[in-house]
């Protein structure tokens, strides 16, 4: 093993990768620029949807209840919707979403309500419209107050307390750290997915521009005709497709944590207080030890995209190898983001999957050192195992000539 | 000096089965002459001299090129070794001076040494207009000059090209003949590939002419012309051929 000769190609790729705007642009360019102005943009996007739809006076249509002048008198009190007036086709309005939530009075209901027998009132509502879903619960809730307002009467004309229906109270308490919360898991899980995709991103043409590319360019003859051994070429471009891949992601990581504090301060001078918004931020320690985790998998990474990407002839072909290779690693990276799934001894060993999941844990500043041990050390098992091939596979005539 | 011994490389091709690209080739090219191989495409010229540069193993068979056996010290050998051909590209985004620097660093030469060896290559060769722009950014002319600091920048003593006038206009194939006869002048033992008549007329010393992987006749062009009783080296060569040329090759 001779670290000249590896660091000469290494040296030698690097001021190539530097003058290539395409890995500029991926590995530089996309995680400073383009990535924090995505997060944080589609981020104030959402909220300032949802903001908006609370302030908004849904209309709300009230079918009958011409003979029960008092629970529609409470529904028109009630702050912030609008009561539309009654027309036959109702339940098509909604389906259109041209009437987000109607309530349907059956006949009689006061009178009912006074003879204390029982009636359903119906909320129509388009479920999964957050405009309907908001105006239904606001609609949900008048009524809830109303019924209230009828229980206390009934009780007071019985000179009863209203204490009698509440004997006591249950009260959840939530002890958990702000930054482990739930919102904060899926934000950790966020990150984790984000660093995982890309690291392999960043690594991804780099690895194809070196092997297949260098095939397609014709310098592939031209480099395998100097003293140097194929193992410490190999070696050399490895290095670079990891630099490459690390920075990428290491770069999303600071960018992400700039931007997300920018966004968080800016919150917190404009918005109300009380918000719920996410506890989203990461501390040093916590990026840095995400960053460490990813070296084992930028490694993986590294020398899978350099083993698929040698055996390609040109830089498309080595493409259509390389874009199923991204879907394989998304998916357990999302799997990683869903509420419940949490790192076990078992999970501990699928790749990717284990480093995603430790990742969120990092994150949220939980620390299963046990865990970090295994994730680590089989991660880099799965690395040499990967470099170890794309070395192999790197050595073989069939493949460096494939005609 | 480059000794082959029985070289043979076989290919395993899906549909045609065993390919004998070459078959069984044994020749010798001494320091101070020019080698050539000539042969139609398909012939085994590009695999030979890739066995002889070990970019390929042979599958049987073995080459001794300045001492050093190419399937036991490859390494070694291509340290003796400059190696053109028209494949052999230059990385677009080096420099003229950097792609030239890289390969002496690869061949184990020291930074005073690098500095001093291509300031004198490219002084020799009139290449200092061109030293710091990007080799994609390079005429052909240029390209054929780096290319040529590049295999000479390590002074070794064996030069393999492999048709390395394919493509190119007479002015820029011109030079790289003048540059095959230097390196003979030098003293350097030279081996190159063609298909083309008169190059080898001008340049070579021996003749060994090849065909369906195997060396059919060799020698210095009066001796083959003796052996055919023919003049024309076009005329010797078809003669020599014709009986192993199957149609399915010439395709």
């Amino acid at each position: 093993m001779s670290l000249r000769n590896i660091g000469i190609v290494y040296r030698k790729e690097l001021t190539e990768a530097l003058r290539d705007r395409r890995t500029v642009i991926t590995s530089v360019v996309v995680p400073l620029v383009l990535f924090p102005l995505l997060s944080v943009g589609f981020g104030a996007m959402i909220s300032n949807i949802v903001n908006k739809t609370k302030e908004q006076t849904p209309k709300v249509m009230i079918i009958g209840g011409e003979d029960s002048p008092g629970v529609v008198r409470s529904l028109r009190a009630t702050p912030k919707i609008e009561i539309a007036p009654a027309t036959p086709d109702w339940k098509n309005l909604v389906v259109e979403k041209e009437v987000p939530a109607v309530v349907e009075i059956p006949a009689g209901f006061d009178k009912s309500v006074a003879d204390q027998k029982e009636l359903a009132v119906n909320i129509y509502n388009y479920s999964g419209d957050l405009k309907s879903e908001i105006a239904a619960g606001k609609v949900d809730t008048a009524l809830k107050a109303y019924r209230d307002s009828v229980v206390k009467d009934r009780l007071e004309a019985r000179s009863m307390p209203v204490a009698i229906l509440t004997p006591f109270e249950v009260k959840q308490h939530n002890v958990a750290p702000p930054e482990k919360s739930g919102a904060a898991l899926f934000f950790g899980g966020f990150i984790a997915y984000i660093v995982v995709f890309l690291c392999l991103n960043g690594g991804m043409h780099p690895a194809i521009d070196l092997t297949a590319g260098e095939k397609e360019r014709g310098t592939m003859e031209t480099i395998l005709s100097s003293p140097i051994s194929r193992a410490h070429l190999v070696f050399g471009k490895f290095l670079l497709v990891l630099t490459t891949a690390l920075a990428t992601a290491a770069l999303s990581v600071i960018s992400m944590g700039i931007s997300f504090a920018l966004a968080a301060s800016f919150r917190a001078t404009t918005a109300q207080a009380g918000d719920e918004g996410m506890n989203m931020h990461i501390g040093l320690g916590a990026a840095l030890s995400v960053f460490i985790m990813a070296i084992p998998l930028a490694v993986l990474f590294s020398s899978v995209l350099l083993m698929i990407a040698s055996f390609a002839k040109s830089y498309k072909e080595a493409q259509s190898y390389v874009v199923p290779l991204i879907f394989i690693v998304i998916i357990p990276a999302i799997a990683a983001m869903l509420p419940g799934v949490d790192l076990n001894a078992k999970l501990a060993l699928v790749p990717i999957l284990n480093v995603s999941l430790l990742c969120k844990e990092l994150v949220i500043g939980t620390y299963h050192w046990n865990f970090i041990v295994i994730i680590f050390t089989s991660t880099c098992a799965y690395a040499a195992v990967a470099l170890f091939l794309a070395v192999k596979m790197f050595q073989r005539e069939s493949v460096l000539f494939r005609s | 000096m480059i000794e082959a011994r029985s070289l043979s490389k076989r290919f395993h091709d899906k549909k045609r089965g065993e390919i004998r690209a070459v078959d069984n080739v044994s020749f010798v090219a001494r320091p101070g002459q020019i080698y050539g191989l000539l042969g139609a495409n398909g012939a085994g010229k590009t695999t030979t001299l890739r066995m002889l540069a070990t970019i390929l193993e042979p599958t049987d068979g073995t080459a001794i090129v300045q001492g050093f056996d190419v399937v036991e010290s490859p390494e070694k050998v291509r340290a003796s070794v400059g190696f053109l051909s028209t494949a052999t590209a230059l990385y677009p985004r080096l420099t003229s001076q950097e792609m030239v620097e890289y390969f002496g660093r690869l061949n184990g030469l020291d930074e005073p040494t690098l500095k001093k060896r291509v300031d004198e290559i490219f002084d020799r060769l009139d290449m200092n207009s061109f030293r710091d722009r990007r080799c994609d950014k390079l005429s052909t002319g240029m390209k054929q000059k780096t290319s040529i600091a590049r295999t000479l920048v390590h002074d070794p003593p064996v030069m393999i090209f492999d048709e390395p006038t394919l493509g190119l206009d007479i002015m820029t194939a011109r030079s790289i003949i003048s540059f095959i006869r230097e390196c003979r002048d030098r003293g350097k033992t030279v081996i190159f590939s063609t298909h083309v008549m008169s190059e080898v007329e001008k340049l070579c010393d021996v003749i060994g002419i090849i065909q369906g992987g195997k060396l059919l006749a060799e020698g210095s062009l009066s001796q083959l012309r003796a052996q055919c009783g023919e003049e024309d080296l076009e005329e010797i060569f078809v003669k020599l051929v014709a009986p192993h040329y199957t149609s399915s090759e010439a395709v």
